[in-house]
């Protein structure tokens, strides 16, 4: 075994051919888009929240999931002298947000660096830097709205993708109520045939606000079939926008990650992908740059959807994974209620870390 | 770029070489770049803290001072230190001595909590038990359904008397309470032996819902509280298994998503704050994707030190005993190896997964690490597409190939002439060293490096050499295992070791391959 291994290695260059990529340059989604949350008009069936409570109630959720961090940051601030055991525990406060430890370090030099250069002590202007540093990371300048707007006379198709257990799912459902709130014409594909009652799950979410779901007869079905059905029913049905929710694949099942580039690649051929959304658990470890970079790399994925971030989890991580590959967190899921699904906002996600 | 710990040491240490001897400040270059990578590992700060503290303290003693090769030293102590606090001794589940072994399940959604039922299940009925599923989760929408499904590919039955929540919009009927309650009376009248309580998921802070899995323990009075988390989860793990700790109080630990590549330090955060041990792993979807916990292979997998054993496992699970024995047989026969035996060798391979990611097990992986980034999954295919080009009488009689038969075959398979020269090239060079083997000789080149595969200077590495020195058991089954350790153990030989810190002269036992090589083939 180890000679075929070694066979297979031993190259006098690198594999020719190259790496077949499911990338192409018309997938590179257009720079335009609507707004995904402004105003929030009433809708048919059910009436959401409007996006300012949201904003409310998510400033208050952050601010209790991050709480610990932004106290504890602010108390090694307020010291009299700035040592560098004060700068280790930064550091280390840093990390556990889970902010990894080429952001964390990188973080913590600036703000070294500047605070030696402008020859300050005073806490309120470190915390105040501490918030630029945290703010430039962070990256408010990126476009981070939801591409909603398809090809004309085809409905923007978003694909839903992400590792088990991280609520994709519910994302999808929830995306559905945010759309269906801007008066979009709404489809979902249940293209998660694999696990059991996946798909009943999308079609409740859909029901409730109007919205058809497009879905396999028999568990097992080829996901990429479901998914381009769902795509022509929508071009058929004239829909805006078509959501496909797909089954969670660990990013190292190469079978399972080819057949997440089936599914782009068929139903390409009914519409193009307009957005991919990568779904990641707040909770998720350094192994969600791992998970970004490989769903990059089948799928190339638009944006990032953070769930889960009103446990004591940080989802840190999101901002390593922008800074890396540059890929705008764009909405994040704050709580188990259907409407608690909210738009990204730099900087009060950052404030929310500082209070 | 660095990527694992042994890359970056290698870096620490090549200055060091021969030092013999380590300083203060070498001690701490090298706790630096093991504190990166237990954080890179997701280990929780206080946790990585203090055992670093640890460390240092350990590696400053006199153990190391007596070394020769400090850094393998450091890491060999770090790799102890790691065992030692993911769990000692194995323990086993807790039986009830009469009636019904009662197990619980909590854990954060999404942690994989009814799959793990299932497997639990499975495992039990495995081992002679007669379990049943309780589906106590009524909070998710369809928990019940998909526990149902479960047990049903499980082969084990469940109880689920309330139909729990069906969409997010219901409000979740019934008593999870009563439900568990009902499934350990449910067990003792149908004579059960073990009850598995699937409990909702819940956040760490949902103070209603963990008061629902306490009432939940309270009432059905568990021998075992398993908590589930994600091998995934990062520097929130310290807080969640605190949380459960105290909301529950669970007696041990499962980590799921193992066959993820995380590499799972949350195992050593949640072991040191609670100090609960860890049981099992889940490392897969299907059901009988579910293992007993190995502290030492947890171990390098945090420390990314490559995982030996594993792969060998997985080589003894998929790999055709009969196939194998005739490849043995061949081989000491001396008879030329074919693009036939080369097609069904290949086919094995693949049965056990992604080459890549086995390839990167091996320890010493680290030195081809770009090696293996470059390489694509689907040469495979494509190689299999050349072989599969050739007439059986070419796959057979390779030296028939000529140039017209060349231009065939890479039409044949869509590759160019030249794609089919270089495969012809390596199979050539394979044909030979595997004579050579055959012959009792040693690999040409093996220990030296070989030529693009980068490295350091040749020296096996200490973790291979440490097996070659150790006792064979006499246990048939035990020794093909040490053997074929040892056989695969030849690779980081061939790749440079994994430090590269030290030069030693070629062990004269790693160019003896033959006797681990035969007992690899499985004879």
């Amino acid at each position: 075994m180890v000679i075929f291994g070694t066979m297979l290695l031993r190259k006098p260059k690198a594999p020719k051919g190259g790496y077949q990529h499911t990338r192409d340059i018309d997938d590179i989604p257009s720079a335009e888009g609507d707004v995904l949350v402004e105003e929030r008009p009433a809708t048919t069936v059910e009436r959401p929240e409007s996006a300012l409570g949201r904003m409310a109630r998510l400033r208050g959720r952050l601010s209790k999931s991050n709480n610990v961090f932004g106290k504890g940051l602010l108390a090694l601030l307020s010291r009299e002298r700035i040592d560098q055991d004060v700068w280790d525990e930064i550091e280390d406060t840093l990390l556990m947000a889970d902010l990894g430890t080429d952001a964390s370090l990188e973080l913590v030099e600036n703000l070294q660096k500047r605070v030696r250069v402008e020859g300050t002590q005073d806490p309120a202007h470190v915390k105040a830097m501490l918030r630029e540093e945290l703010l430039q990371l962070v990256d408010p300048a990126m476009d981070r709205t939801i591409n909603s707007v398809g090809a004309p006379g085809k409905p923007a198709v978003v694909l839903v993708v992400g590792v088990n257990g991280v609520g994709k799912t519910t994302t999808v459902g929830k995306l559905a109520r945010v759309l269906v709130a801007e008066d979009k014409d709404v489809l979902l594909g249940a293209a998660d045939t694999f696990r059991a009652a996946a798909a009943d799950q999308l079609e409740t979410w859909g029901a409730r606000v109007g919205v058809a779901t497009v879905r396999s007869e028999h568990e097992g079905a080829d996901p990429a079939s479901v998914a381009f059905d769902a795509v022509q029913a929508g071009i058929d049905q004239e829909s805006d926008v078509v959501l496909i929710d797909t089954a969670g694949r660990l990013q190292n099942k190469a079978g399972l990650m080819d057949q997440l580039g089936k599914i782009k690649r068929v139903v390409t051929k009914a519409a193009e992908v307009d957005e991919v959304l990568l779904v990641i658990d707040a909770t998720t470890g350094q192994n969600g740059m791992t998970q970004a970079k490989v769903f990059a790399e089948a799928v190339n994925i638009t944006g990032i959807v953070l769930t889960k971030l009103d446990g004591t989890a940080k989802g840190g991580i999101v901002v390593a994974i922008q800074r890396a590959l540059g890929v705008p967190v764009k909405l994040i899921g704050l709580g188990e209620g259907p409407d608690d699904l909210a738009p990204f906002d730099a900087e009060q996600f950052v404030d929310a870390l500082l209070d | 770029m660095f990527n694992s710990l042994s890359d970056r040491l290698t870096a620490t240490f090549k200055n060091l070489r021969g030092k013999g001897r380590l300083s203060e400040a070498d001690v701490d270059a090298t706790v630096r770049e093991i504190r990166r990578a237990l954080l890179e590992a997701d280990v929780a700060v206080p946790v990585v803290r203090e055992f670093t503290a640890s460390i240092k303290e350990r590696a400053l003693g006199s153990e190391v001072s007596e070394a020769l090769n400090p850094g393998q030293q450091v890491v060999k102590i770090v790799n102890e230190e790691l065992q030692t606090v993911l769990g000692g001794e194995t323990r086993r589940v807790n039986l009830a001595k009469s009636g019904p072994t009662v197990i619980m399940l909590a854990g954060l959604q999404g942690a994989g909590k009814t799959t793990l039922a299932g497997k639990l299940g499975k495992w039990l009925t495995d081992q002679g038990h007669k379990p049943v599923l309780v589906a106590s989760d009524l909070q998710r929408p369809n928990a019940v359904t998909q526990l149902q499904v479960v047990g049903q590919r499980a082969g084990v039955p469940v109880f689920a008397p309330e139909p729990g929540a069906t969409s997010e919009f219901d409000d979740p009927t019934g008593d999870p309470v009563a439900v568990a309650r009902d499934g350990v009376a449910h067990a003792r009248a149908k004579l059960y032996d073990v009850v598995i309580v699937d409990t909702a998921g819940r956040l760490g802070i949902d103070e209603a819902l963990m008061r629902q899995a306490r009432d939940i323990r309270n009432a059905v009075n568990p021998h075992e509280v398993l908590f589930v988390i994600d091998a995934m989860v990062g520097q929130d793990a310290v807080n969640t298994a605190k949380a459960f700790d105290e909301g529950v109080d669970f007696t041990g630990v499962v980590l799921s998503k193992l066959d993820g590549d995380a590499r799972g330090g949350a195992a050593l955060s949640v072991r040191s704050v609670t100090g609960k041990p860890i049981m099992f792993a889940s490392t897969g979807e299907g059901v009988n994707d579910f293992e007993q916990f190995h502290p030492d292979r947890m171990a390098s997998r945090i420390l990314d030190m490559g995982d030996v054993l594993t792969l060998i496992e997985q080589a003894e699970k998929q790999w055709d005993k009969t196939e194998a024995e005739r490849m043995a047989k061949k081989f000491t026969d001396q008879e030329d190896f074919t693009f036939e035996d080369f097609l069904v060798q290949m086919q094995q391979l693949r049965k056990m997964g992604s080459m890549k990611k086995m390839l990167s097990m091996m320890p010493g992986a680290a030195g081809m690490r770009e090696q293996l980034e470059n390489f694509d999954e689907r040469e495979i295919d494509r190689v299999e597409a050349i072989v599969r080009s050739m007439t059986p009488h070419e796959r057979v009689a390779p030296k028939i190939i000529n140039g017209s038969r060349r231009a065939r075959i890479a039409r044949g398979s869509g590759v160019s002439v030249s794609e089919v020269n270089q495969l012809m090239e390596r199979f050539s060079q394979a044909q030979k060293m595997m004579k050579r083997l055959a012959q009792g000789k040693g690999v040409p080149g093996m220990p030296g490096g070989i030529p693009g595969m980068g490295g350091g200077a040749g020296g096996g590495g200490k973790k291979g050499k440490a097996k070659k020195k150790g006792s064979r058991s006499g246990n048939p089954a035990k020794r093909a295992q040490e053997n074929a350790a040892i056989a695969s153990g030849q690779k980081p030989a061939a790749t440079g070791s994994a430090f590269g810190a030290q030069s030693q002269q070629p062990d004269p036992e790693s160019l003896n391959l033959p006797k681990g090589f035969e007992k690899f083939l499985g004879k």
